[in-house]
């Protein structure tokens, strides 16, 4: 049984189908990514996992769990967290109160137990604040802990955000992005993040531009071009595609027809 | 100058006072304390000026109850007075038609409005912003017609008279004694700690996440719609109670014109003036929008419009409100966290440890 597996998903907008009949898996401990030009569907494929998106049509299975027409909140309980490729962290919250948030559905007393502050809000409460210094500090975000989000780097952002969706002790991780508006020392240490997140048992589905990442990352790729899935294989084998290359230089010419 | 602990700029005043407010918390609170206690004592303490005080710390109390869902969960309402009127109606007719003691009236009070919250608030989920505006504008105006058209319960315009001074452990509260004022005090002391307590708690944060971003609070699952009810029950709440403080040192009697859009309109400047999301400010904006119509009373009307102008002064240069600043204090960790931080070796990630000389 494959860990996530998703079979012919199609969604339209109006006229344009930006996804169309993607079908695609990604199995236990795997980092696989997907990868694509500009408005390729990638984020929207996220946003169908997620259920901020109604599929119009397809199937999605996770751990043998139906996925569709779950609401979002349903899907995160069942162990699938992200991040997002525009930023959306809480920015007047303190970095550890994001993570915290991130907790709230494994955060088990009620509001008048928050309210009188009793033994079980003081535990639970004590608990999550170690858990998501030492999930900030595995990201070496451990000395922003007391920052407010907004005020952090682009960079800095992302890696919260990444805290983020740990907290909610997903297994498998949607990442949109990560390395956008990161340095080349950050992105690399992003690379090393993302495989220190599979050897402690992450699965991760990694949407991503810097073809640097991508190619040191990951165990297989699936390229998407106008909402179809143009190519997958291994590494080696993307970066050898005729069809994906072609789908770049399209991309960058119409981009350069544009400006 | 960098913090070990983020880019505070230890220089700032505001880092300074804060730190010095931190450090001398409890002498300060204990001054504070003493000076409330004696607060009635004191010279100026004339009827007409323990009024002005009481209403002070009144509105304080209903600024802190739009806060919960203004300042934490980000939606607005406009219908505050609502709220505050029902709490007053029935705290009153409580004491009055059912002959029920002051405590259980004003607890009928919170709740009813708190029930008012609920149903207001079922409907409205899917509104924000302006619409949601303009529908709890429109629950003002219809708590404001059934008050003044159910006259066989609310008595109409006439208002209810001859309402009856609280009793606690047989002592009787009035303005004379003090009473009243260390009742409005000790609500408001309690609402300003509940407030705090729940933005501390996994409730505040969910509300603050949907204000930040709804859709990122709906991803780490927060059930929102939940969460934007509770606000308006909690808020309407504490609004509802405060109505009942308002029967009983209202001259003992109230009148639906109390409870207008014009009340609503004040009770949202408290929030805004004194600043979206804090307690402090609740304390700052009531204090301010009552002594400035009272300071500048030699103004005559002309004083409403210097009012108008530094409200719009206020929104275009400090739309955070006079006290809505961030704190540069770091993140409160419970001894509890602090010793499991410690156990997992993450000492040096402890607020006021391992900090650079
Ligand atoms: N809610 C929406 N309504 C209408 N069109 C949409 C919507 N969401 C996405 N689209 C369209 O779907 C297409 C795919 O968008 P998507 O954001 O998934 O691309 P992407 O592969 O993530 O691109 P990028 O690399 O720029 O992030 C685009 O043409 C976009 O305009
Ligand atoms: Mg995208």
């Amino acid at each position: 049984m494959a860990f996530l597996k998703v079979e012919n998903i199609t969604i339209r907008f109006g006229g344009l189908t930006a996804v169309d009949s993607v079908s695609f898996h990604v199995d236990q401990g795997e980092i696989v990514s997907l990868v694509g030009p500009n408005g390729a569907g990638k984020t929207t494929v996220f946003n169908m996992l997620t259920g901020v998106y109604q599929v119009t049509e397809g199937d999605m299975e996770f751990m043998g769990q139906k996925l569709l027409d779950k609401t979002p909140q349903e899907i995160v309980k069942l162990d699938i967290s992200r991040t997002f490729q525009n930023l959306r962290l809480f920015p007047k919250l303190r970095v550890v109160e994001n993570v915290l948030v991130g907790m709230h559905i494994h955060t088990h007393y009620n509001f008048f137990q928050g309210l009188f502050h009793t033994p079980a809000y003081r535990r639970q409460e004590a608990e999550n604040i170690a858990k998501a210094v030492e999930i900030l500090d595995s990201i070496g975000m451990g000395k922003h802990i007391n920052d407010y989000a907004g005020s952090l780097p682009y960079g800095d952002q992302r890696k919260v955000e990444i805290a983020r969706a740990m907290a909610t002790d997903a297994k498998l991780l949607l990442l949109d992005e990560p390395a956008a508006g990161m340095n080349p020392a950050e992105s690399e240490t992003l690379l090393q993040f993302i495989r220190h997140l599979k050897s402690i048992g992450y699965t991760v589905l990694l949407i991503e531009h810097d073809m640097n990442v991508v190619m040191n990352v990951s165990d297989r790729i699936y390229v998407l071009d106008h909402g179809k899935l143009i190519a997958e294989g291994l590494p080696d084998e993307i970066a050898n595609n005729q069809a994906v290359i072609d789908a770049y230089l399209g991309g960058e010419r119409e981009k350069h027809a544009e400006d | 100058m960098k913090n070990r602990f983020g880019s505070v700029r230890e220089n700032g005043f505001l880092y300074v006072f804060e730190h010095f407010v931190d450090f001398f918390k409890w002498p300060l609170v204990a001054i504070l304390g003493a000076a409330l206690i004696c607060t009635p004592n004191f010279g100026f303490m004339t009827p007409a000026n323990t009024r002005i005080v009481i209403m002070i710390i009144l509105y304080a109390m209903l600024g802190m109850g739009l806060n919960v869902l203004i300042g934490y969960t980000g939606q607005v309402s406009l219908g505050h007075a609502g709220f505050y009127g029902i709490g007053a109606y029935v705290c009153a007719l409580a004491m009055t038609k059912l002959g029920w003691p002051f405590w259980p009236s004003l607890l009928a009070a919170g709740l009813f409005a708190a029930l008012v919250g609920l149903l207001l608030g079922l409907p409205t989920l899917r509104l924000s912003g302006t619409y949601l505006s303009i529908v709890t504008l429109g629950f003002c105006e219809i708590v404001q017609m059934i008050l003044k058209q159910w006259e066989s319960v609310t008595n109409g315009n006439y208002g209810i008279r001859n309402i009856p001074k609280p009793y606690l452990f047989g002592l009787k509260l009035d303005m004379k004694n003090g009473g009243l004022f260390y009742l409005a005090l000790a609500l408001c002391i309690l609402t300003g700690l509940a407030c705090l307590a729940i933005r501390n708690s996994k409730s505040g944060r969910a509300f603050m996440a949907i204000r930040d971003d709804e859709l990122a609070a709906t991803m780490m699952g927060i059930r929102t719609s939940r969460y934007k009810i509770l606000a308006f029950v909690i808020s309407a709440f504490i609004t509802g109670i405060g109505g009942g403080i308002y029967c009983v040192i209202a001259n003992s009697y109230i009148e639906p014109t109390s409870f207008v859009f014009n009340t609503s309109i004040l009770i949202l400047s408290v929030v805004i003036v004194g600043g979206l999301g804090t307690v402090r400010g609740m304390v700052f904006g009531s204090a301010l929008l009552w002594l400035f119509p009272q300071v500048f009373r030699f103004l005559n009307e002309w004083r409403f419009v210097i009012y108008g102008v530094l409200l719009v002064l206020m929104m275009q240069f400090r739309p955070q409100g006079a006290l809505g600043w961030q704190s540069t204090l770091p993140f409160r960790m419970s001894r509890a966290a602090r010793k499991r931080l410690k156990e997992r070796g993450l000492d040096a990630f402890i607020p006021g440890q391992g900090r650079e000389a």
